[in-house]
């Protein structure tokens, strides 16, 4: 779950201090048990657990506890964090641990002081600042839309600073360049202002009530399957999945539910995220929203071996339609460029998937017999083998093959992401800290044209505005904003039409909406 | 499984009540009538009844929706819960179908339609407790929207009135191979079912689990998913009904005869767990004390053995563990006082000092002897559910806690029950099928069974213990006091301890 944050539903990770906001303060219990001597046992005192013993902390939290009570001194707010519990500490850690180290070759970009400087002409001349609060305010003037909004800020430092909220476009930029964040999240838009939250006399008073419903696509989630690239390298032969991926989301989201207003993001390294914007989507609960990562999700369990597509028969049709689409990838994207079976303990895999004992020794007595046959040429020695096995039940095999199909292409959603209302995602426009690439939005009409390795990168960028000189004869036309002369402008341009678009749509909902709101029932 | 006495409130107040002048706001002095069982609850009472008939009548479903609560609670099949429901609905709330020649037709659907408003009233306050009358009233409503009469439930259904567009034949035809493709191969041929078109949003379950068929925001319902649109739709309409009535209860004067009532309805509705109490579990003349512990052990059910066990061979405790004994203990009687020498004597490896500056502090806290004011005042914590054992916090190496027939491997959950005495084969061999279906409540009681066959023999025999006494134990506390109660039968006699189950209300979290 890369560049995201749950805020809410991480129970074990961190205590759930919901029930403990009158009393007892568990920090009576957190005083106690820093004075505890006894170190090999991890234990954590009974005060800690809170009224009626709920929300107890797990063992294994007590450091992260220990951790955010120092953090308090850092943010003048943490103490609300209790309502909405960040799991930060542990979803910062897929962008920094061990596994997934930055590949230095790959980048030419890490925060030093002077890119400080670069970040803050980055922030100064090229964010679009005016389209970001466009999208999220829905309306030229400011609403509510925007100023209850949630924004993250991860600083230089690592620490991180949530429930910040600005009335305009204007002050969002001037606390950016203040604090000058590697990278800011957006959340939803919360019941009242995120900052007064805390002068609140109830607490249930405060609670999120809409954002987009978002996705999370990654490749670290492919790394099983995919044979050209692990951890944090990607190459354009697996940015497939992602278009394959992007492909599937998109048209079920329009043609199933009716969605229209769809931004796909490049997330500056391996993945894509998309916001869905249209006001029904903001809206959905979470009933909602895991229904429809419901509905999307065929690929299940983790990567430790198993069958991972269970779907019925006959196919549903979003299946169905998945399927035709994610025919034609298999054959270029995964037989041909990922090569998926070549040895003899990958081809072992494919064999696990595929129902027929006897057809199955043949196929190995065969591929063994032929070191490296490619994938492709094994593929289609299935259908060849089954013509000659008698008693064989095609059927069966074909429905195993199509699964094959759907789990090597269907896309993997990082779902927890979609589930939640009160989710953090990374900004659109926002340079990836690792990569320096800005997270451009990926115009879906040239989706296949679409390669992550040649988004410009922030220092690009800042070299082109120098480098750029007026076109002769066009002296006298209007003057041109750094953007324009940049790489990045038909990225802006495309978001720039893209809020234009809701903000059109937006007029006619809210008018319906009202009227809905008369009918509600008495009593 | 404790037990809440549900006191009358003072039933001699016999006034007619006019509870329309706030919250009834529809000015129509009629009796309804009711020409369908079924009822979607969207019609205010409007008639007078008496203060009598209106904590009565709140009472009895009070009392239905606790059992069917239970029986979600205790995992039962939606045809378990119905054979155990209908006796229970017969007393309480019965509603009998319109082609039945029962006189009482208007008068039984008039008691569950203001029962129901009563409730609404009673459960509006917190975001809790809506949550759960929520669940459960949509519960009684699909139980009785199955056992309805077919004709009847189609008539209901239509008065409902609710907006679902028809699938016409040619849009039909049009969509025929995604239609049956959603339905996984059914209908066999296209003029056998009928489909409804309505947002999606309206059957977020079905759309999850992918059994419609979606196009531009619709979902495509076949008839026979009849049951589960107009169960949503039962609780997307009391949902919002609920918020709106919360907002509503403010305005409730305060020296309305019916607060307190409605107070302690609310009451009565919450989680055991978290209104357990002493009083509840008092075994008068039992020893509960330090150093009986020991020989009490032998009643506590498997989870509380084994931290007892653990306890006397480390003489220590990991903190869930000690959370998890030390308020059992608290839940069967043990004082204040006896639990920290409890406490200090089986930590005995550790210094005086030691004890007093790492654990004393907890227990007192757990007693709500200190803290906070709320800490003090709801006498610090409560005993865990095996609902809460199960399904909280599971032991990590070197813990204790938890449920053993939950969290143990087979193997280590038969030697341990071996070494408890449990060494009969076929309560082994039964013990590892209830595991292996996951019904842990069951191996529970398995062995609770076993282990007092004879008294349970006994006490059905003479008659002095009924079915209510001697169904599935669900809290580790409940589970002790029926032992103790059963091998001290010469003691105390039977019945008199957990006798007046007909009075209580119970709801289980
Ligand atoms: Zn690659």
């Amino acid at each position: 779950m890369p560049h995201s944050v749950v805020s809410q539903d991480s129970p074990d990770l961190m205590p759930d201090m919901d029930a403990t906001t009158n009393e007892p303060n568990p920090v009576e219990g957190l005083n106690r048990e820093s004075q505890e001597s006894d170190a090999v046992d991890q234990d954590m005192t009974m005060a800690e657990a809170g009224i009626e013993g709920q929300d107890i902390p797990a063992p294994e939290s007590t450091p992260v506890v220990k951790q955010e009570i120092k953090l308090e001194d850092l943010f003048a707010d943490y103490e609300s964090d209790e309502e909405f519990p960040s799991s930060h500490v542990n979803a910062v850690k897929d962008e920094s641990s061990p596994e997934a180290p930055p590949s230095p070759e790959s980048n030419g970009f890490a925060l030093g002081a002077s890119d400080q400087d670069v970040m803050r002409e980055f922030y100064k001349r090229l964010f679009p600042w005016r389209n970001l609060f466009q999208w999220l305010n829905h309306s030229p003037t400011p609403t509510n839309d925007f100023g209850h909004r949630e924004f993250a800020f991860t600083l230089q430092n690592d620490a991180y600073l949530r429930y910040q909220s600005f009335a305009t476009s204007d002050l969002l930029r001037k606390d950016v360049l203040r604090l000058m964040p590697s990278r800011f999240e957006i959340g939803p838009v919360y019941s009242t202002n995120p900052r007064d939250r805390k002068t609140l006399v109830k607490s249930s008073a405060f609670k999120p009530i809409a954002k987009e419903l978002c996705f999370d696509i990654d490749l670290t989630d492919y790394d099983d399957i995919r044979t050209c690239c692990d951890k944090a390298n990607i190459c354009i032969k697996c940015w497939q999945f992602i278009t394959m991926a992007v492909k599937v989301v998109d048209v079920a989201l329009r043609e199933d539910f009716g969605f229209k207003h769809i931004l796909w993001v490049y997330s500056g390294r391996r993945g894509a995220h998309a916001w869905v914007c249209d006001k029904k989507a903001r809206q959905m609960d979470d009933q909602k929203r895991r229904a429809i990562a419901g509905y999307l999700e065929v690929i299940k369990g983790g990567a430790q071996g198993g069958k991972r597509v269970n779907v019925k028969r006959p196919l549903h049709p979003h299946v169905a339609r998945s399927l035709d689409i994610l025919k034609q990838h298999f054959q270029s994207d995964i037989l041909e460029n990922q090569d998926p079976w070549e040895s003899d303990e990958q081809f072992d895999r494919l064999l696990q998937l595929l129902p027929d004992k006897s057809l199955n020794e043949s196929l190995r007595k065969k591929w063994s017999s032929v070191p490296g046959r490619a994938s492709k040429s094994k593929w289609a020695d299935i259908d060849a083998l089954a013509k000659t096995s008698k008693g064989l039940d095609t059927k069966a095999l074909l429905e195993a093959k199509q699964d094959v199909v759907l789990e090597y292409t269907y896309p993997r959603l990082d779902i927890e992401v979609s589930k939640k209302l009160n989710h953090l995602l990374k900004s659109p426009f926002v340079v990836h800290p690792k990569t320096g690439r800005v997270c451009v939005p990926i115009d879906t009409r040239k989706l296949e044209a679409f390669d992550p390795l040649e988004v410009p990168t922030v220092t690009e960028l800042l070299e082109e505005i120098d480098q750029w000189s007026a076109p002769e004869g066009d002296s006298d036309g209007k003057k041109l904003q750094d953007w324009e002369k940049t790489s990045l402008r038909p990225y802006i341009e495309y978001f720039r039409s893209f809020c234009l678009s809701l903000m059109k749509d937006e007029k006619g909902v809210s008018i319906k909406r009202e009227r809905d709101v008369g009918d509600a029932m008495e009593f | 499984m404790i037990r809440q006495e549900f006191s009358r409130i003072e039933p001699k107040r016999k006034a007619n009540v006019d509870h329309r002048k706030k919250q009834f706001a529809v000015p129509a002095y009629k009796e309804l009538s009711y020409p369908t069982r079924l009822n979607f609850y969207t019609v205010p009472p409007t008639a007078d009844i008496t203060l009598e008939q209106f904590e009565q009548w709140a009472i009895d479903r009070l009392r239905v929706l606790a059992e069917l609560e239970a029986c979600s609670i205790r995992n039962k099949t939606p045809a378990e819960t119905a054979a155990h429901m209908k006796p229970i609905l017969d007393k309480y709330l019965p509603l009998a179908s319109s082609t039945s020649s029962s006189s009482a037709i208007q008068a039984e659907r008039q008691k569950d339609h203001y029962s129901h408003f009563i409730l609404r009233l009673a459960f509006a306050s917190t975001e809790d407790l809506r949550r759960r009358f929520s669940r459960v009233e949509t519960q009684l409503f699909r139980l009785r929207f199955q056992g309805d009469d077919v004709r009847e439930r189609q008539a209901f259904v239509e008065s409902l009135n609710l907006d679902w567009e028809t699938v016409g034949e040619e849009e039909k035809r049009l969509y025929a191979a995604e239609l049956v493709a959603a339905g996984g191969g059914y209908p066999k041929r296209l003029d056998e079912e009928s489909w409804f078109k309505v947002d999606w949003e309206r059957v977020p379950e079905l759309v999850e689990s992918r059994r419609v068929f979606l196009k531009a925001g619709k979902a495509y319902v076949p008839g026979r998913e009849q049951l589960s649109m107009v169960v949503a739709e039962f609780t997307n309409r009391l949902d919002k009904a609920l918020e709106m009535t919360s907002r509503a209860l403010p305005r409730l004067d305060e020296d309305d005869r019916l607060t307190p009532i409605l107070a302690h309805l609310s009451q009565n509705f919450t989680t055991p767990d978290a209104s357990y109490n002493s009083s509840s579990s008092s075994l008068p003349g039992a020893d509960i004390s330090a150093r009986n512990i020991d020989a009490l052990s032998s009643s506590f059910p498997l989870c509380m053995q084994n931290l007892h066990r653990s306890l006397r061979r480390d003489a220590h405790l990991k903190h869930f563990g000690r959370l998890q004994y030390g308020l059992f203990l608290k839940g069967i009687g043990l004082s204040l006082e006896e639990s920290l020498v409890f406490w200090r004597t089986s930590f005995n490896k550790i210094t005086d000092d030691a004890f007093n500056k790492e654990y004393r502090y907890n227990v007192r806290h757990s007693y709500g002897d200190v803290g906070g004011d709320s800490n003090r005042r709801g006498n610090g914590y409560t005993p865990f559910s095996c609902q809460k054992i199960l399904t909280e916090r599971p032991p990590g190496p070197g813990d204790s806690h938890g449920c053993p027939y939950r969290h143990f491997s087979v193997d280590n959950l038969t030697n341990l029950l071996q070494a408890v005495g449990v060494k009969d084969h076929k309560v082994l061999q039964g013990v590892k099928e209830d595991k292996e279906k996951q019904k842990f409540h069951l191996a529970c009681n398995r062995v609770f069974e076993y282990a007092h066959q004879q008294e349970i023999k006994k006490v059905r025999d003479n008659g002095t213990w009924g079915a209510a006494q001697l169904e599935t134990i669900v809290h580790p506390n409940e589970y002790f006091k029926r032992s103790y109660l059963l091998k001290n039968l010469d003691k105390n006699p039977a019945g008199t301890e957990t006798g007046s189950r007909d009075s209580d209300v119970k709801m289980e979290g």
